[in-house]
């Protein structure tokens, strides 16, 4: 068995026992790399460098000192930061060696990784397919056994939609748990850096590396963490019925319900419960973060790094020219001011949910990994496509996705969503699925 | 036609805070080598957040507080959306509709009595960089210094209370004595660390009209008067229309730079990087507390504890520095004499003072002082002779002076007390 296949809970066991050493990890993900990046072009830049440490992908769109990012845009060729994030900063730290930078929608911009101005990620279930996104390359790299563990950032959908259509694990902590500092900014408010990973073990061990408090972040929270494992027997899942679209593909609704199931067996009480639509969420979300992103990209100029703004691709001017309609004045109120208030109420409705339940349950995805060009000309796919994370996402809450089970050969995802601060409680019921299950033990033949 | 000048203030103060308004790097930015004091907060790196400052924070509220402003309980910082090269995010962090400090005032004296000058709000924000016209190997260029990018600035907007240029005048002045005695800016228009943009408008009737001149480019208390002055004259030659007019010193006039039809839209929006504020009534009265005495009141305690005139206690309480010292060394004499010897023979040291109070010509400068009182408070007639013009009576009092100081003092020194006591600051 090559080393490269090992999981991080493994890796560091390994790492420890001196049955390998940092050197033959790396070189195992290298030499893996080397292998497969010509079908799966996961990763924008390979770090030559990388030693010493724990090899970990790191999504193009985190800062990292002296290797080249440039979050998938061609606007930022040639950016070579002075600083790492912060992060990236506790990765090393912990004695991992950033292995390489993910490829990704430019920006974050899209949920297939085909609006990269590198080309697209191929999902590594079928060649043909897309990987999801926007950390396409981090669950790609993951799944292929490219690294051992990956990084990836979720604004609405970005860590557990990919996660879900590779067949790995996804958490999106709560926001404000992981520091933004050095995160390249898509939607400000929303936007949460966390683990792409083979296992719920290995989630847990870099969620409690990179969670608590930053003095370079003021959104990050003085809240404690809880990492107190929780027993599945005394938690209540919520089943909404609203996560259960009919238009969901064929086999998926059912997969996740047999999931709901299995956590029943293992002990968890399951209620039917009702939320609000999640289709108005794509609303609020659309219109909030194309206003956060028109400010955001505003530093994209060209005068002190990067390229000129003309070499913005399609879908980043879009998302500029709408979000500064929703931002000027005559329409603030109408847009911006408004879905504001919708948010708002979508936080309140989970509030009231978290009264009876637990944690929710429902699909990452209402289908499984679509075909390549499948965004081609859908300007609001990435949107559609992560409606069933929008609404926990605008609410700023943690979730995960875990595979649990397969239609034609592609994963099919379940998430499991938890009120502010309960990463423990989703880690400690997704530990006992997983353990149950061994879907996550499936790989693709490459 | 007689027009009334309607004037109103935007003052920004540079709070001289150790560190940025969001990031670590110092504020001083005068005269320093350029872009030598940057990070990838201030130049607004990819990834790169504001971390705000709290001491700005109290700064800003402390000096709302000195100026009777209402400290909202709960504020925001903004995004004002705008593309300029000295700004490196694209936007700059300030406050739109919850600014730290609401509605306030500030009173002047005048020639014409005491007014009361309202202030509408007070808010933090960020410094931009600075553009350089230059030229490079024959090539013109402009080049952008970072250092002032993020400094601590604090916009104080006052209402359109003003109705002449010596009352903006004695106005900013206070406002910098205010800001000084806090410690929170060193308040000096010479070094951009407080910029003055007035608007001002003519009014036929006393209201205020529906277009407003603002003036920029004004970098010295002077430079204020005289622009102000230039725009009364134009504006009553010239049609009356909404601009931004820049000072040009060589010019020594007011020239046109923007027209309304150029107004930006800001697109504001709150910061999503910075959580919203809250204060305490707790926590703002602990920071009432720490404002100390200004000048105003100063002032009146120096006039009754230490019976000296208005004139002189102004001329005392100038700087905190300056009433320190006096109050440092005032008990070496009388308290009268000592203020004497520092506004007249600028005593800078305690020995100065002892040097003064025991002058080698044998009289005390204590006992001078009462000679030269006692003279004149015998000699009224005297008095109001030499001031409505009688130049003889001045030899009469120098005269009655030597007796009074049985001739162990010059004439020449008696003549020049007498003269600063009658025609300067006790006239």
């Amino acid at each position: 068995m090559e080393v490269n296949t090992l999981t991080l809970t493994q890796a560091i066991e390994g790492l420890k026992k001196r049955t390998f050493s940092h050197a033959e990890l790396i070189a195992a993900c290298m030499g893996r790399i080397k292998t497969v990046e010509p079908k799966i072009k996961a990763f924008i830049t390979v770090n030559q460098k990388a030693a010493d440490g724990i090899p970990i992908a790191v999504k193009d769109n985190f800062s990292t000192k002296d290797i080249e990012t440039i979050a998938a845009s061609n606007i930022l060729k040639g950016y070579v930061p002075p600083y790492d994030a912060t992060v990236v900063r506790k990765l090393k730290e912990y004695g991992m060696t950033i292995l390489g930078k993910t490829n990704m929608d430019a920006f974050a911009h899209g949920s297939s990784t085909e609006t990269s101005d590198f080309g697209v990620t191929s999902n590594p279930w079928d060649l043909g397919r897309l990987p999801g996104g926007s950390s396409g390359g981090s669950a790609a790299a993951v799944i292929a056994d490219e690294c051992i563990a990956a990084i990836g950032s979720e604004t609405a959908g970005s860590i557990r939609q990919p996660a879900s259509w590779c067949g790995v694990v996804g958490l999106k902590p709560t926001y404000g748990r992981v520091s933004r500092y050095g995160l390249i900014a898509m939607a400000s408010s929303t936007d949460s850096p966390g683990p792409i990973t083979k296992t719920v073990a290995d989630a847990r061990i870099l969620y409690e590396i990179l969670a608590g408090f930053d003095p370079y972040d003021a959104t990050t929270s003085h809240q404690t963490i809880t990492l107190e494992t929780i027993d599945i027997k005394n938690i209540t899942i919520g089943v909404p019925k609203q996560y259960f679209r009919s238009e969901a593909q064929n086999g998926v609704n059912q997969q996740v319900l047999d999931a709901a199931k299995v956590l029943e067996k293992l002990g968890a009480r399951l209620v039917d419960i009702s939320l609000f639509d999640p289709e108005y969420a794509v609303s609020v979300y659309t219109i909030l973060q194309r206003a956060e992103v028109s400010s955001n990209l505003a530093r994209f100029d060209g005068s002190r790094f990067g390229q000129t703004r003309d070499q913005f691709n399609k879908e980043n001017k879009r998302r500029i020219m709408l979000g500064n309609y929703t931002l000027s004045a005559g329409y603030y109120d109408a847009y911006y001011a408004k879905a504001q208030k919708v948010r708002t109420l979508f936080i309140n409705d989970f509030h009231k949910a978290f009264e009876a339940v637990d944690l929710i349950i429902g699909p990452t995805s209402p289908s499984t990994a679509l075909k390549k060009g499948a965004s081609k000309d859908k300007v609001m796919f990435g949107e559609l496509q992560d409606i069933l994370v929008e609404p926990s996402t605008i609410a700023g809450l943690p979730g995960i996705n875990l595979p649990c089970g397969f239609i034609k050969r592609l994963p099919v995802g379940m998430q499991l969503i938890g009120p502010q601060w309960s990463e423990n409680i989703i880690l400690s019921v997704a530990q006992r699925y997983e353990e149950e299950t061994l879907w996550h033990t499936e790989r693709p033949t490459l | 036609m007689t027009y009334q000048p309607i004037i109103g203030l935007e003052v920004h103060v540079e709070l001289s805070t150790e560190s940025g308004m969001f990031c670590g790097c110092s504020g001083k930015h005068f005269q320093a080598k350029p872009n030598t004091n940057t990070c990838p907060i201030c130049l607004g790196l990819p990834g790169a957040l504001p971390v705000p400052n709290k001491k700005a924070i109290e700064w800003t509220m402390l000096l709302g507080l000195a100026l009777d402003c209402k400290i909202n309980e709960e504020s925001r910082f903004d995004r004002k959306n705008y593309i300029y090269p000295d700004l490196p995010k694209g936007y700059q962090i300030t406050q739109l509709d919850q600014p730290l400090c609401g509605s306030g005032s500030l009173e002047i004296t005048t020639q014409h009595g005491k007014k009361l000058i309202r202030l509408r709000r007070i808010h933090l924000e960020e410094d931009t960089g600075k553009i350089q016209h230059t030229q490079l190997n024959g090539e013109r260029v402009a080049l952008v210094d970072f250092n002032r990018s993020g400094v601590p600035l604090c916009e104080i907007v006052t209402e359109p209370d003003f109705r002449s240029v010596e009352e903006v005048d004695v106005f900013v002045k206070k406002l910098q004595r205010v800001v000084r005695y806090l410690g929170i800016s060193g308040a000096d228009m010479e070094k951009g660390s407080m910029r003055i943009e007035p608007s001002i408008s003519l009014s036929a009737d006393g209201k205020v009209p529906n277009y407003r001149v603002e003036l920029k480019n004004i970098n010295s208390f002077r430079f204020v008067r005289k622009a102000l002055e230039y725009e009364i004259e134009r504006q009553q030659r010239e049609e009356h229309v909404q601009q931004t007019r820049g000072w040009s010193e060589t010019k020594n006039a007011t020239v046109a730079q923007r027209e309304k039809e150029e107004a930006h839209d800001y697109r504001y929006f709150p910061e999503p990087d910075i959580p919203p504020m809250r204060f305490a009534q707790a926590q703002i009265a602990k920071l009432k507390a720490q404002i100390g005495e200004l000048p105003d009141e100063k002032k009146e305690r120096f006039i009754k504890q230490y019976g000296l005139s208005d004139y002189d206690a102004a001329l005392l309480t100038e700087t905190k520095e300056r009433a320190e010292f006096f109050e440092e060394v005032a008990k070496l004499g009388i308290a009268k004499t000592v203020a004497n010897i520092i506004i007249n023979r600028k005593a800078r040291t305690k020995e100065d003072v002892l040097g003064f109070l025991q002058n080698p010509s044998g009289v005390s400068e204590d006992e001078l002082q009462r000679v030269i009182e006692q003279v004149l408070s015998d000699n009224p007639k005297a008095v109001a002779d030499y001031k409505s013009g009688k130049e003889p009576a001045l030899m009469f009092l120098i005269g009655q002076a030597m007796r009074l100081a049985k001739g162990k003092s010059p004439p020449e020194e008696l003549k020049k007390r007498i003269i600063m006591y009658l025609t300067d600051h006790h006239a």
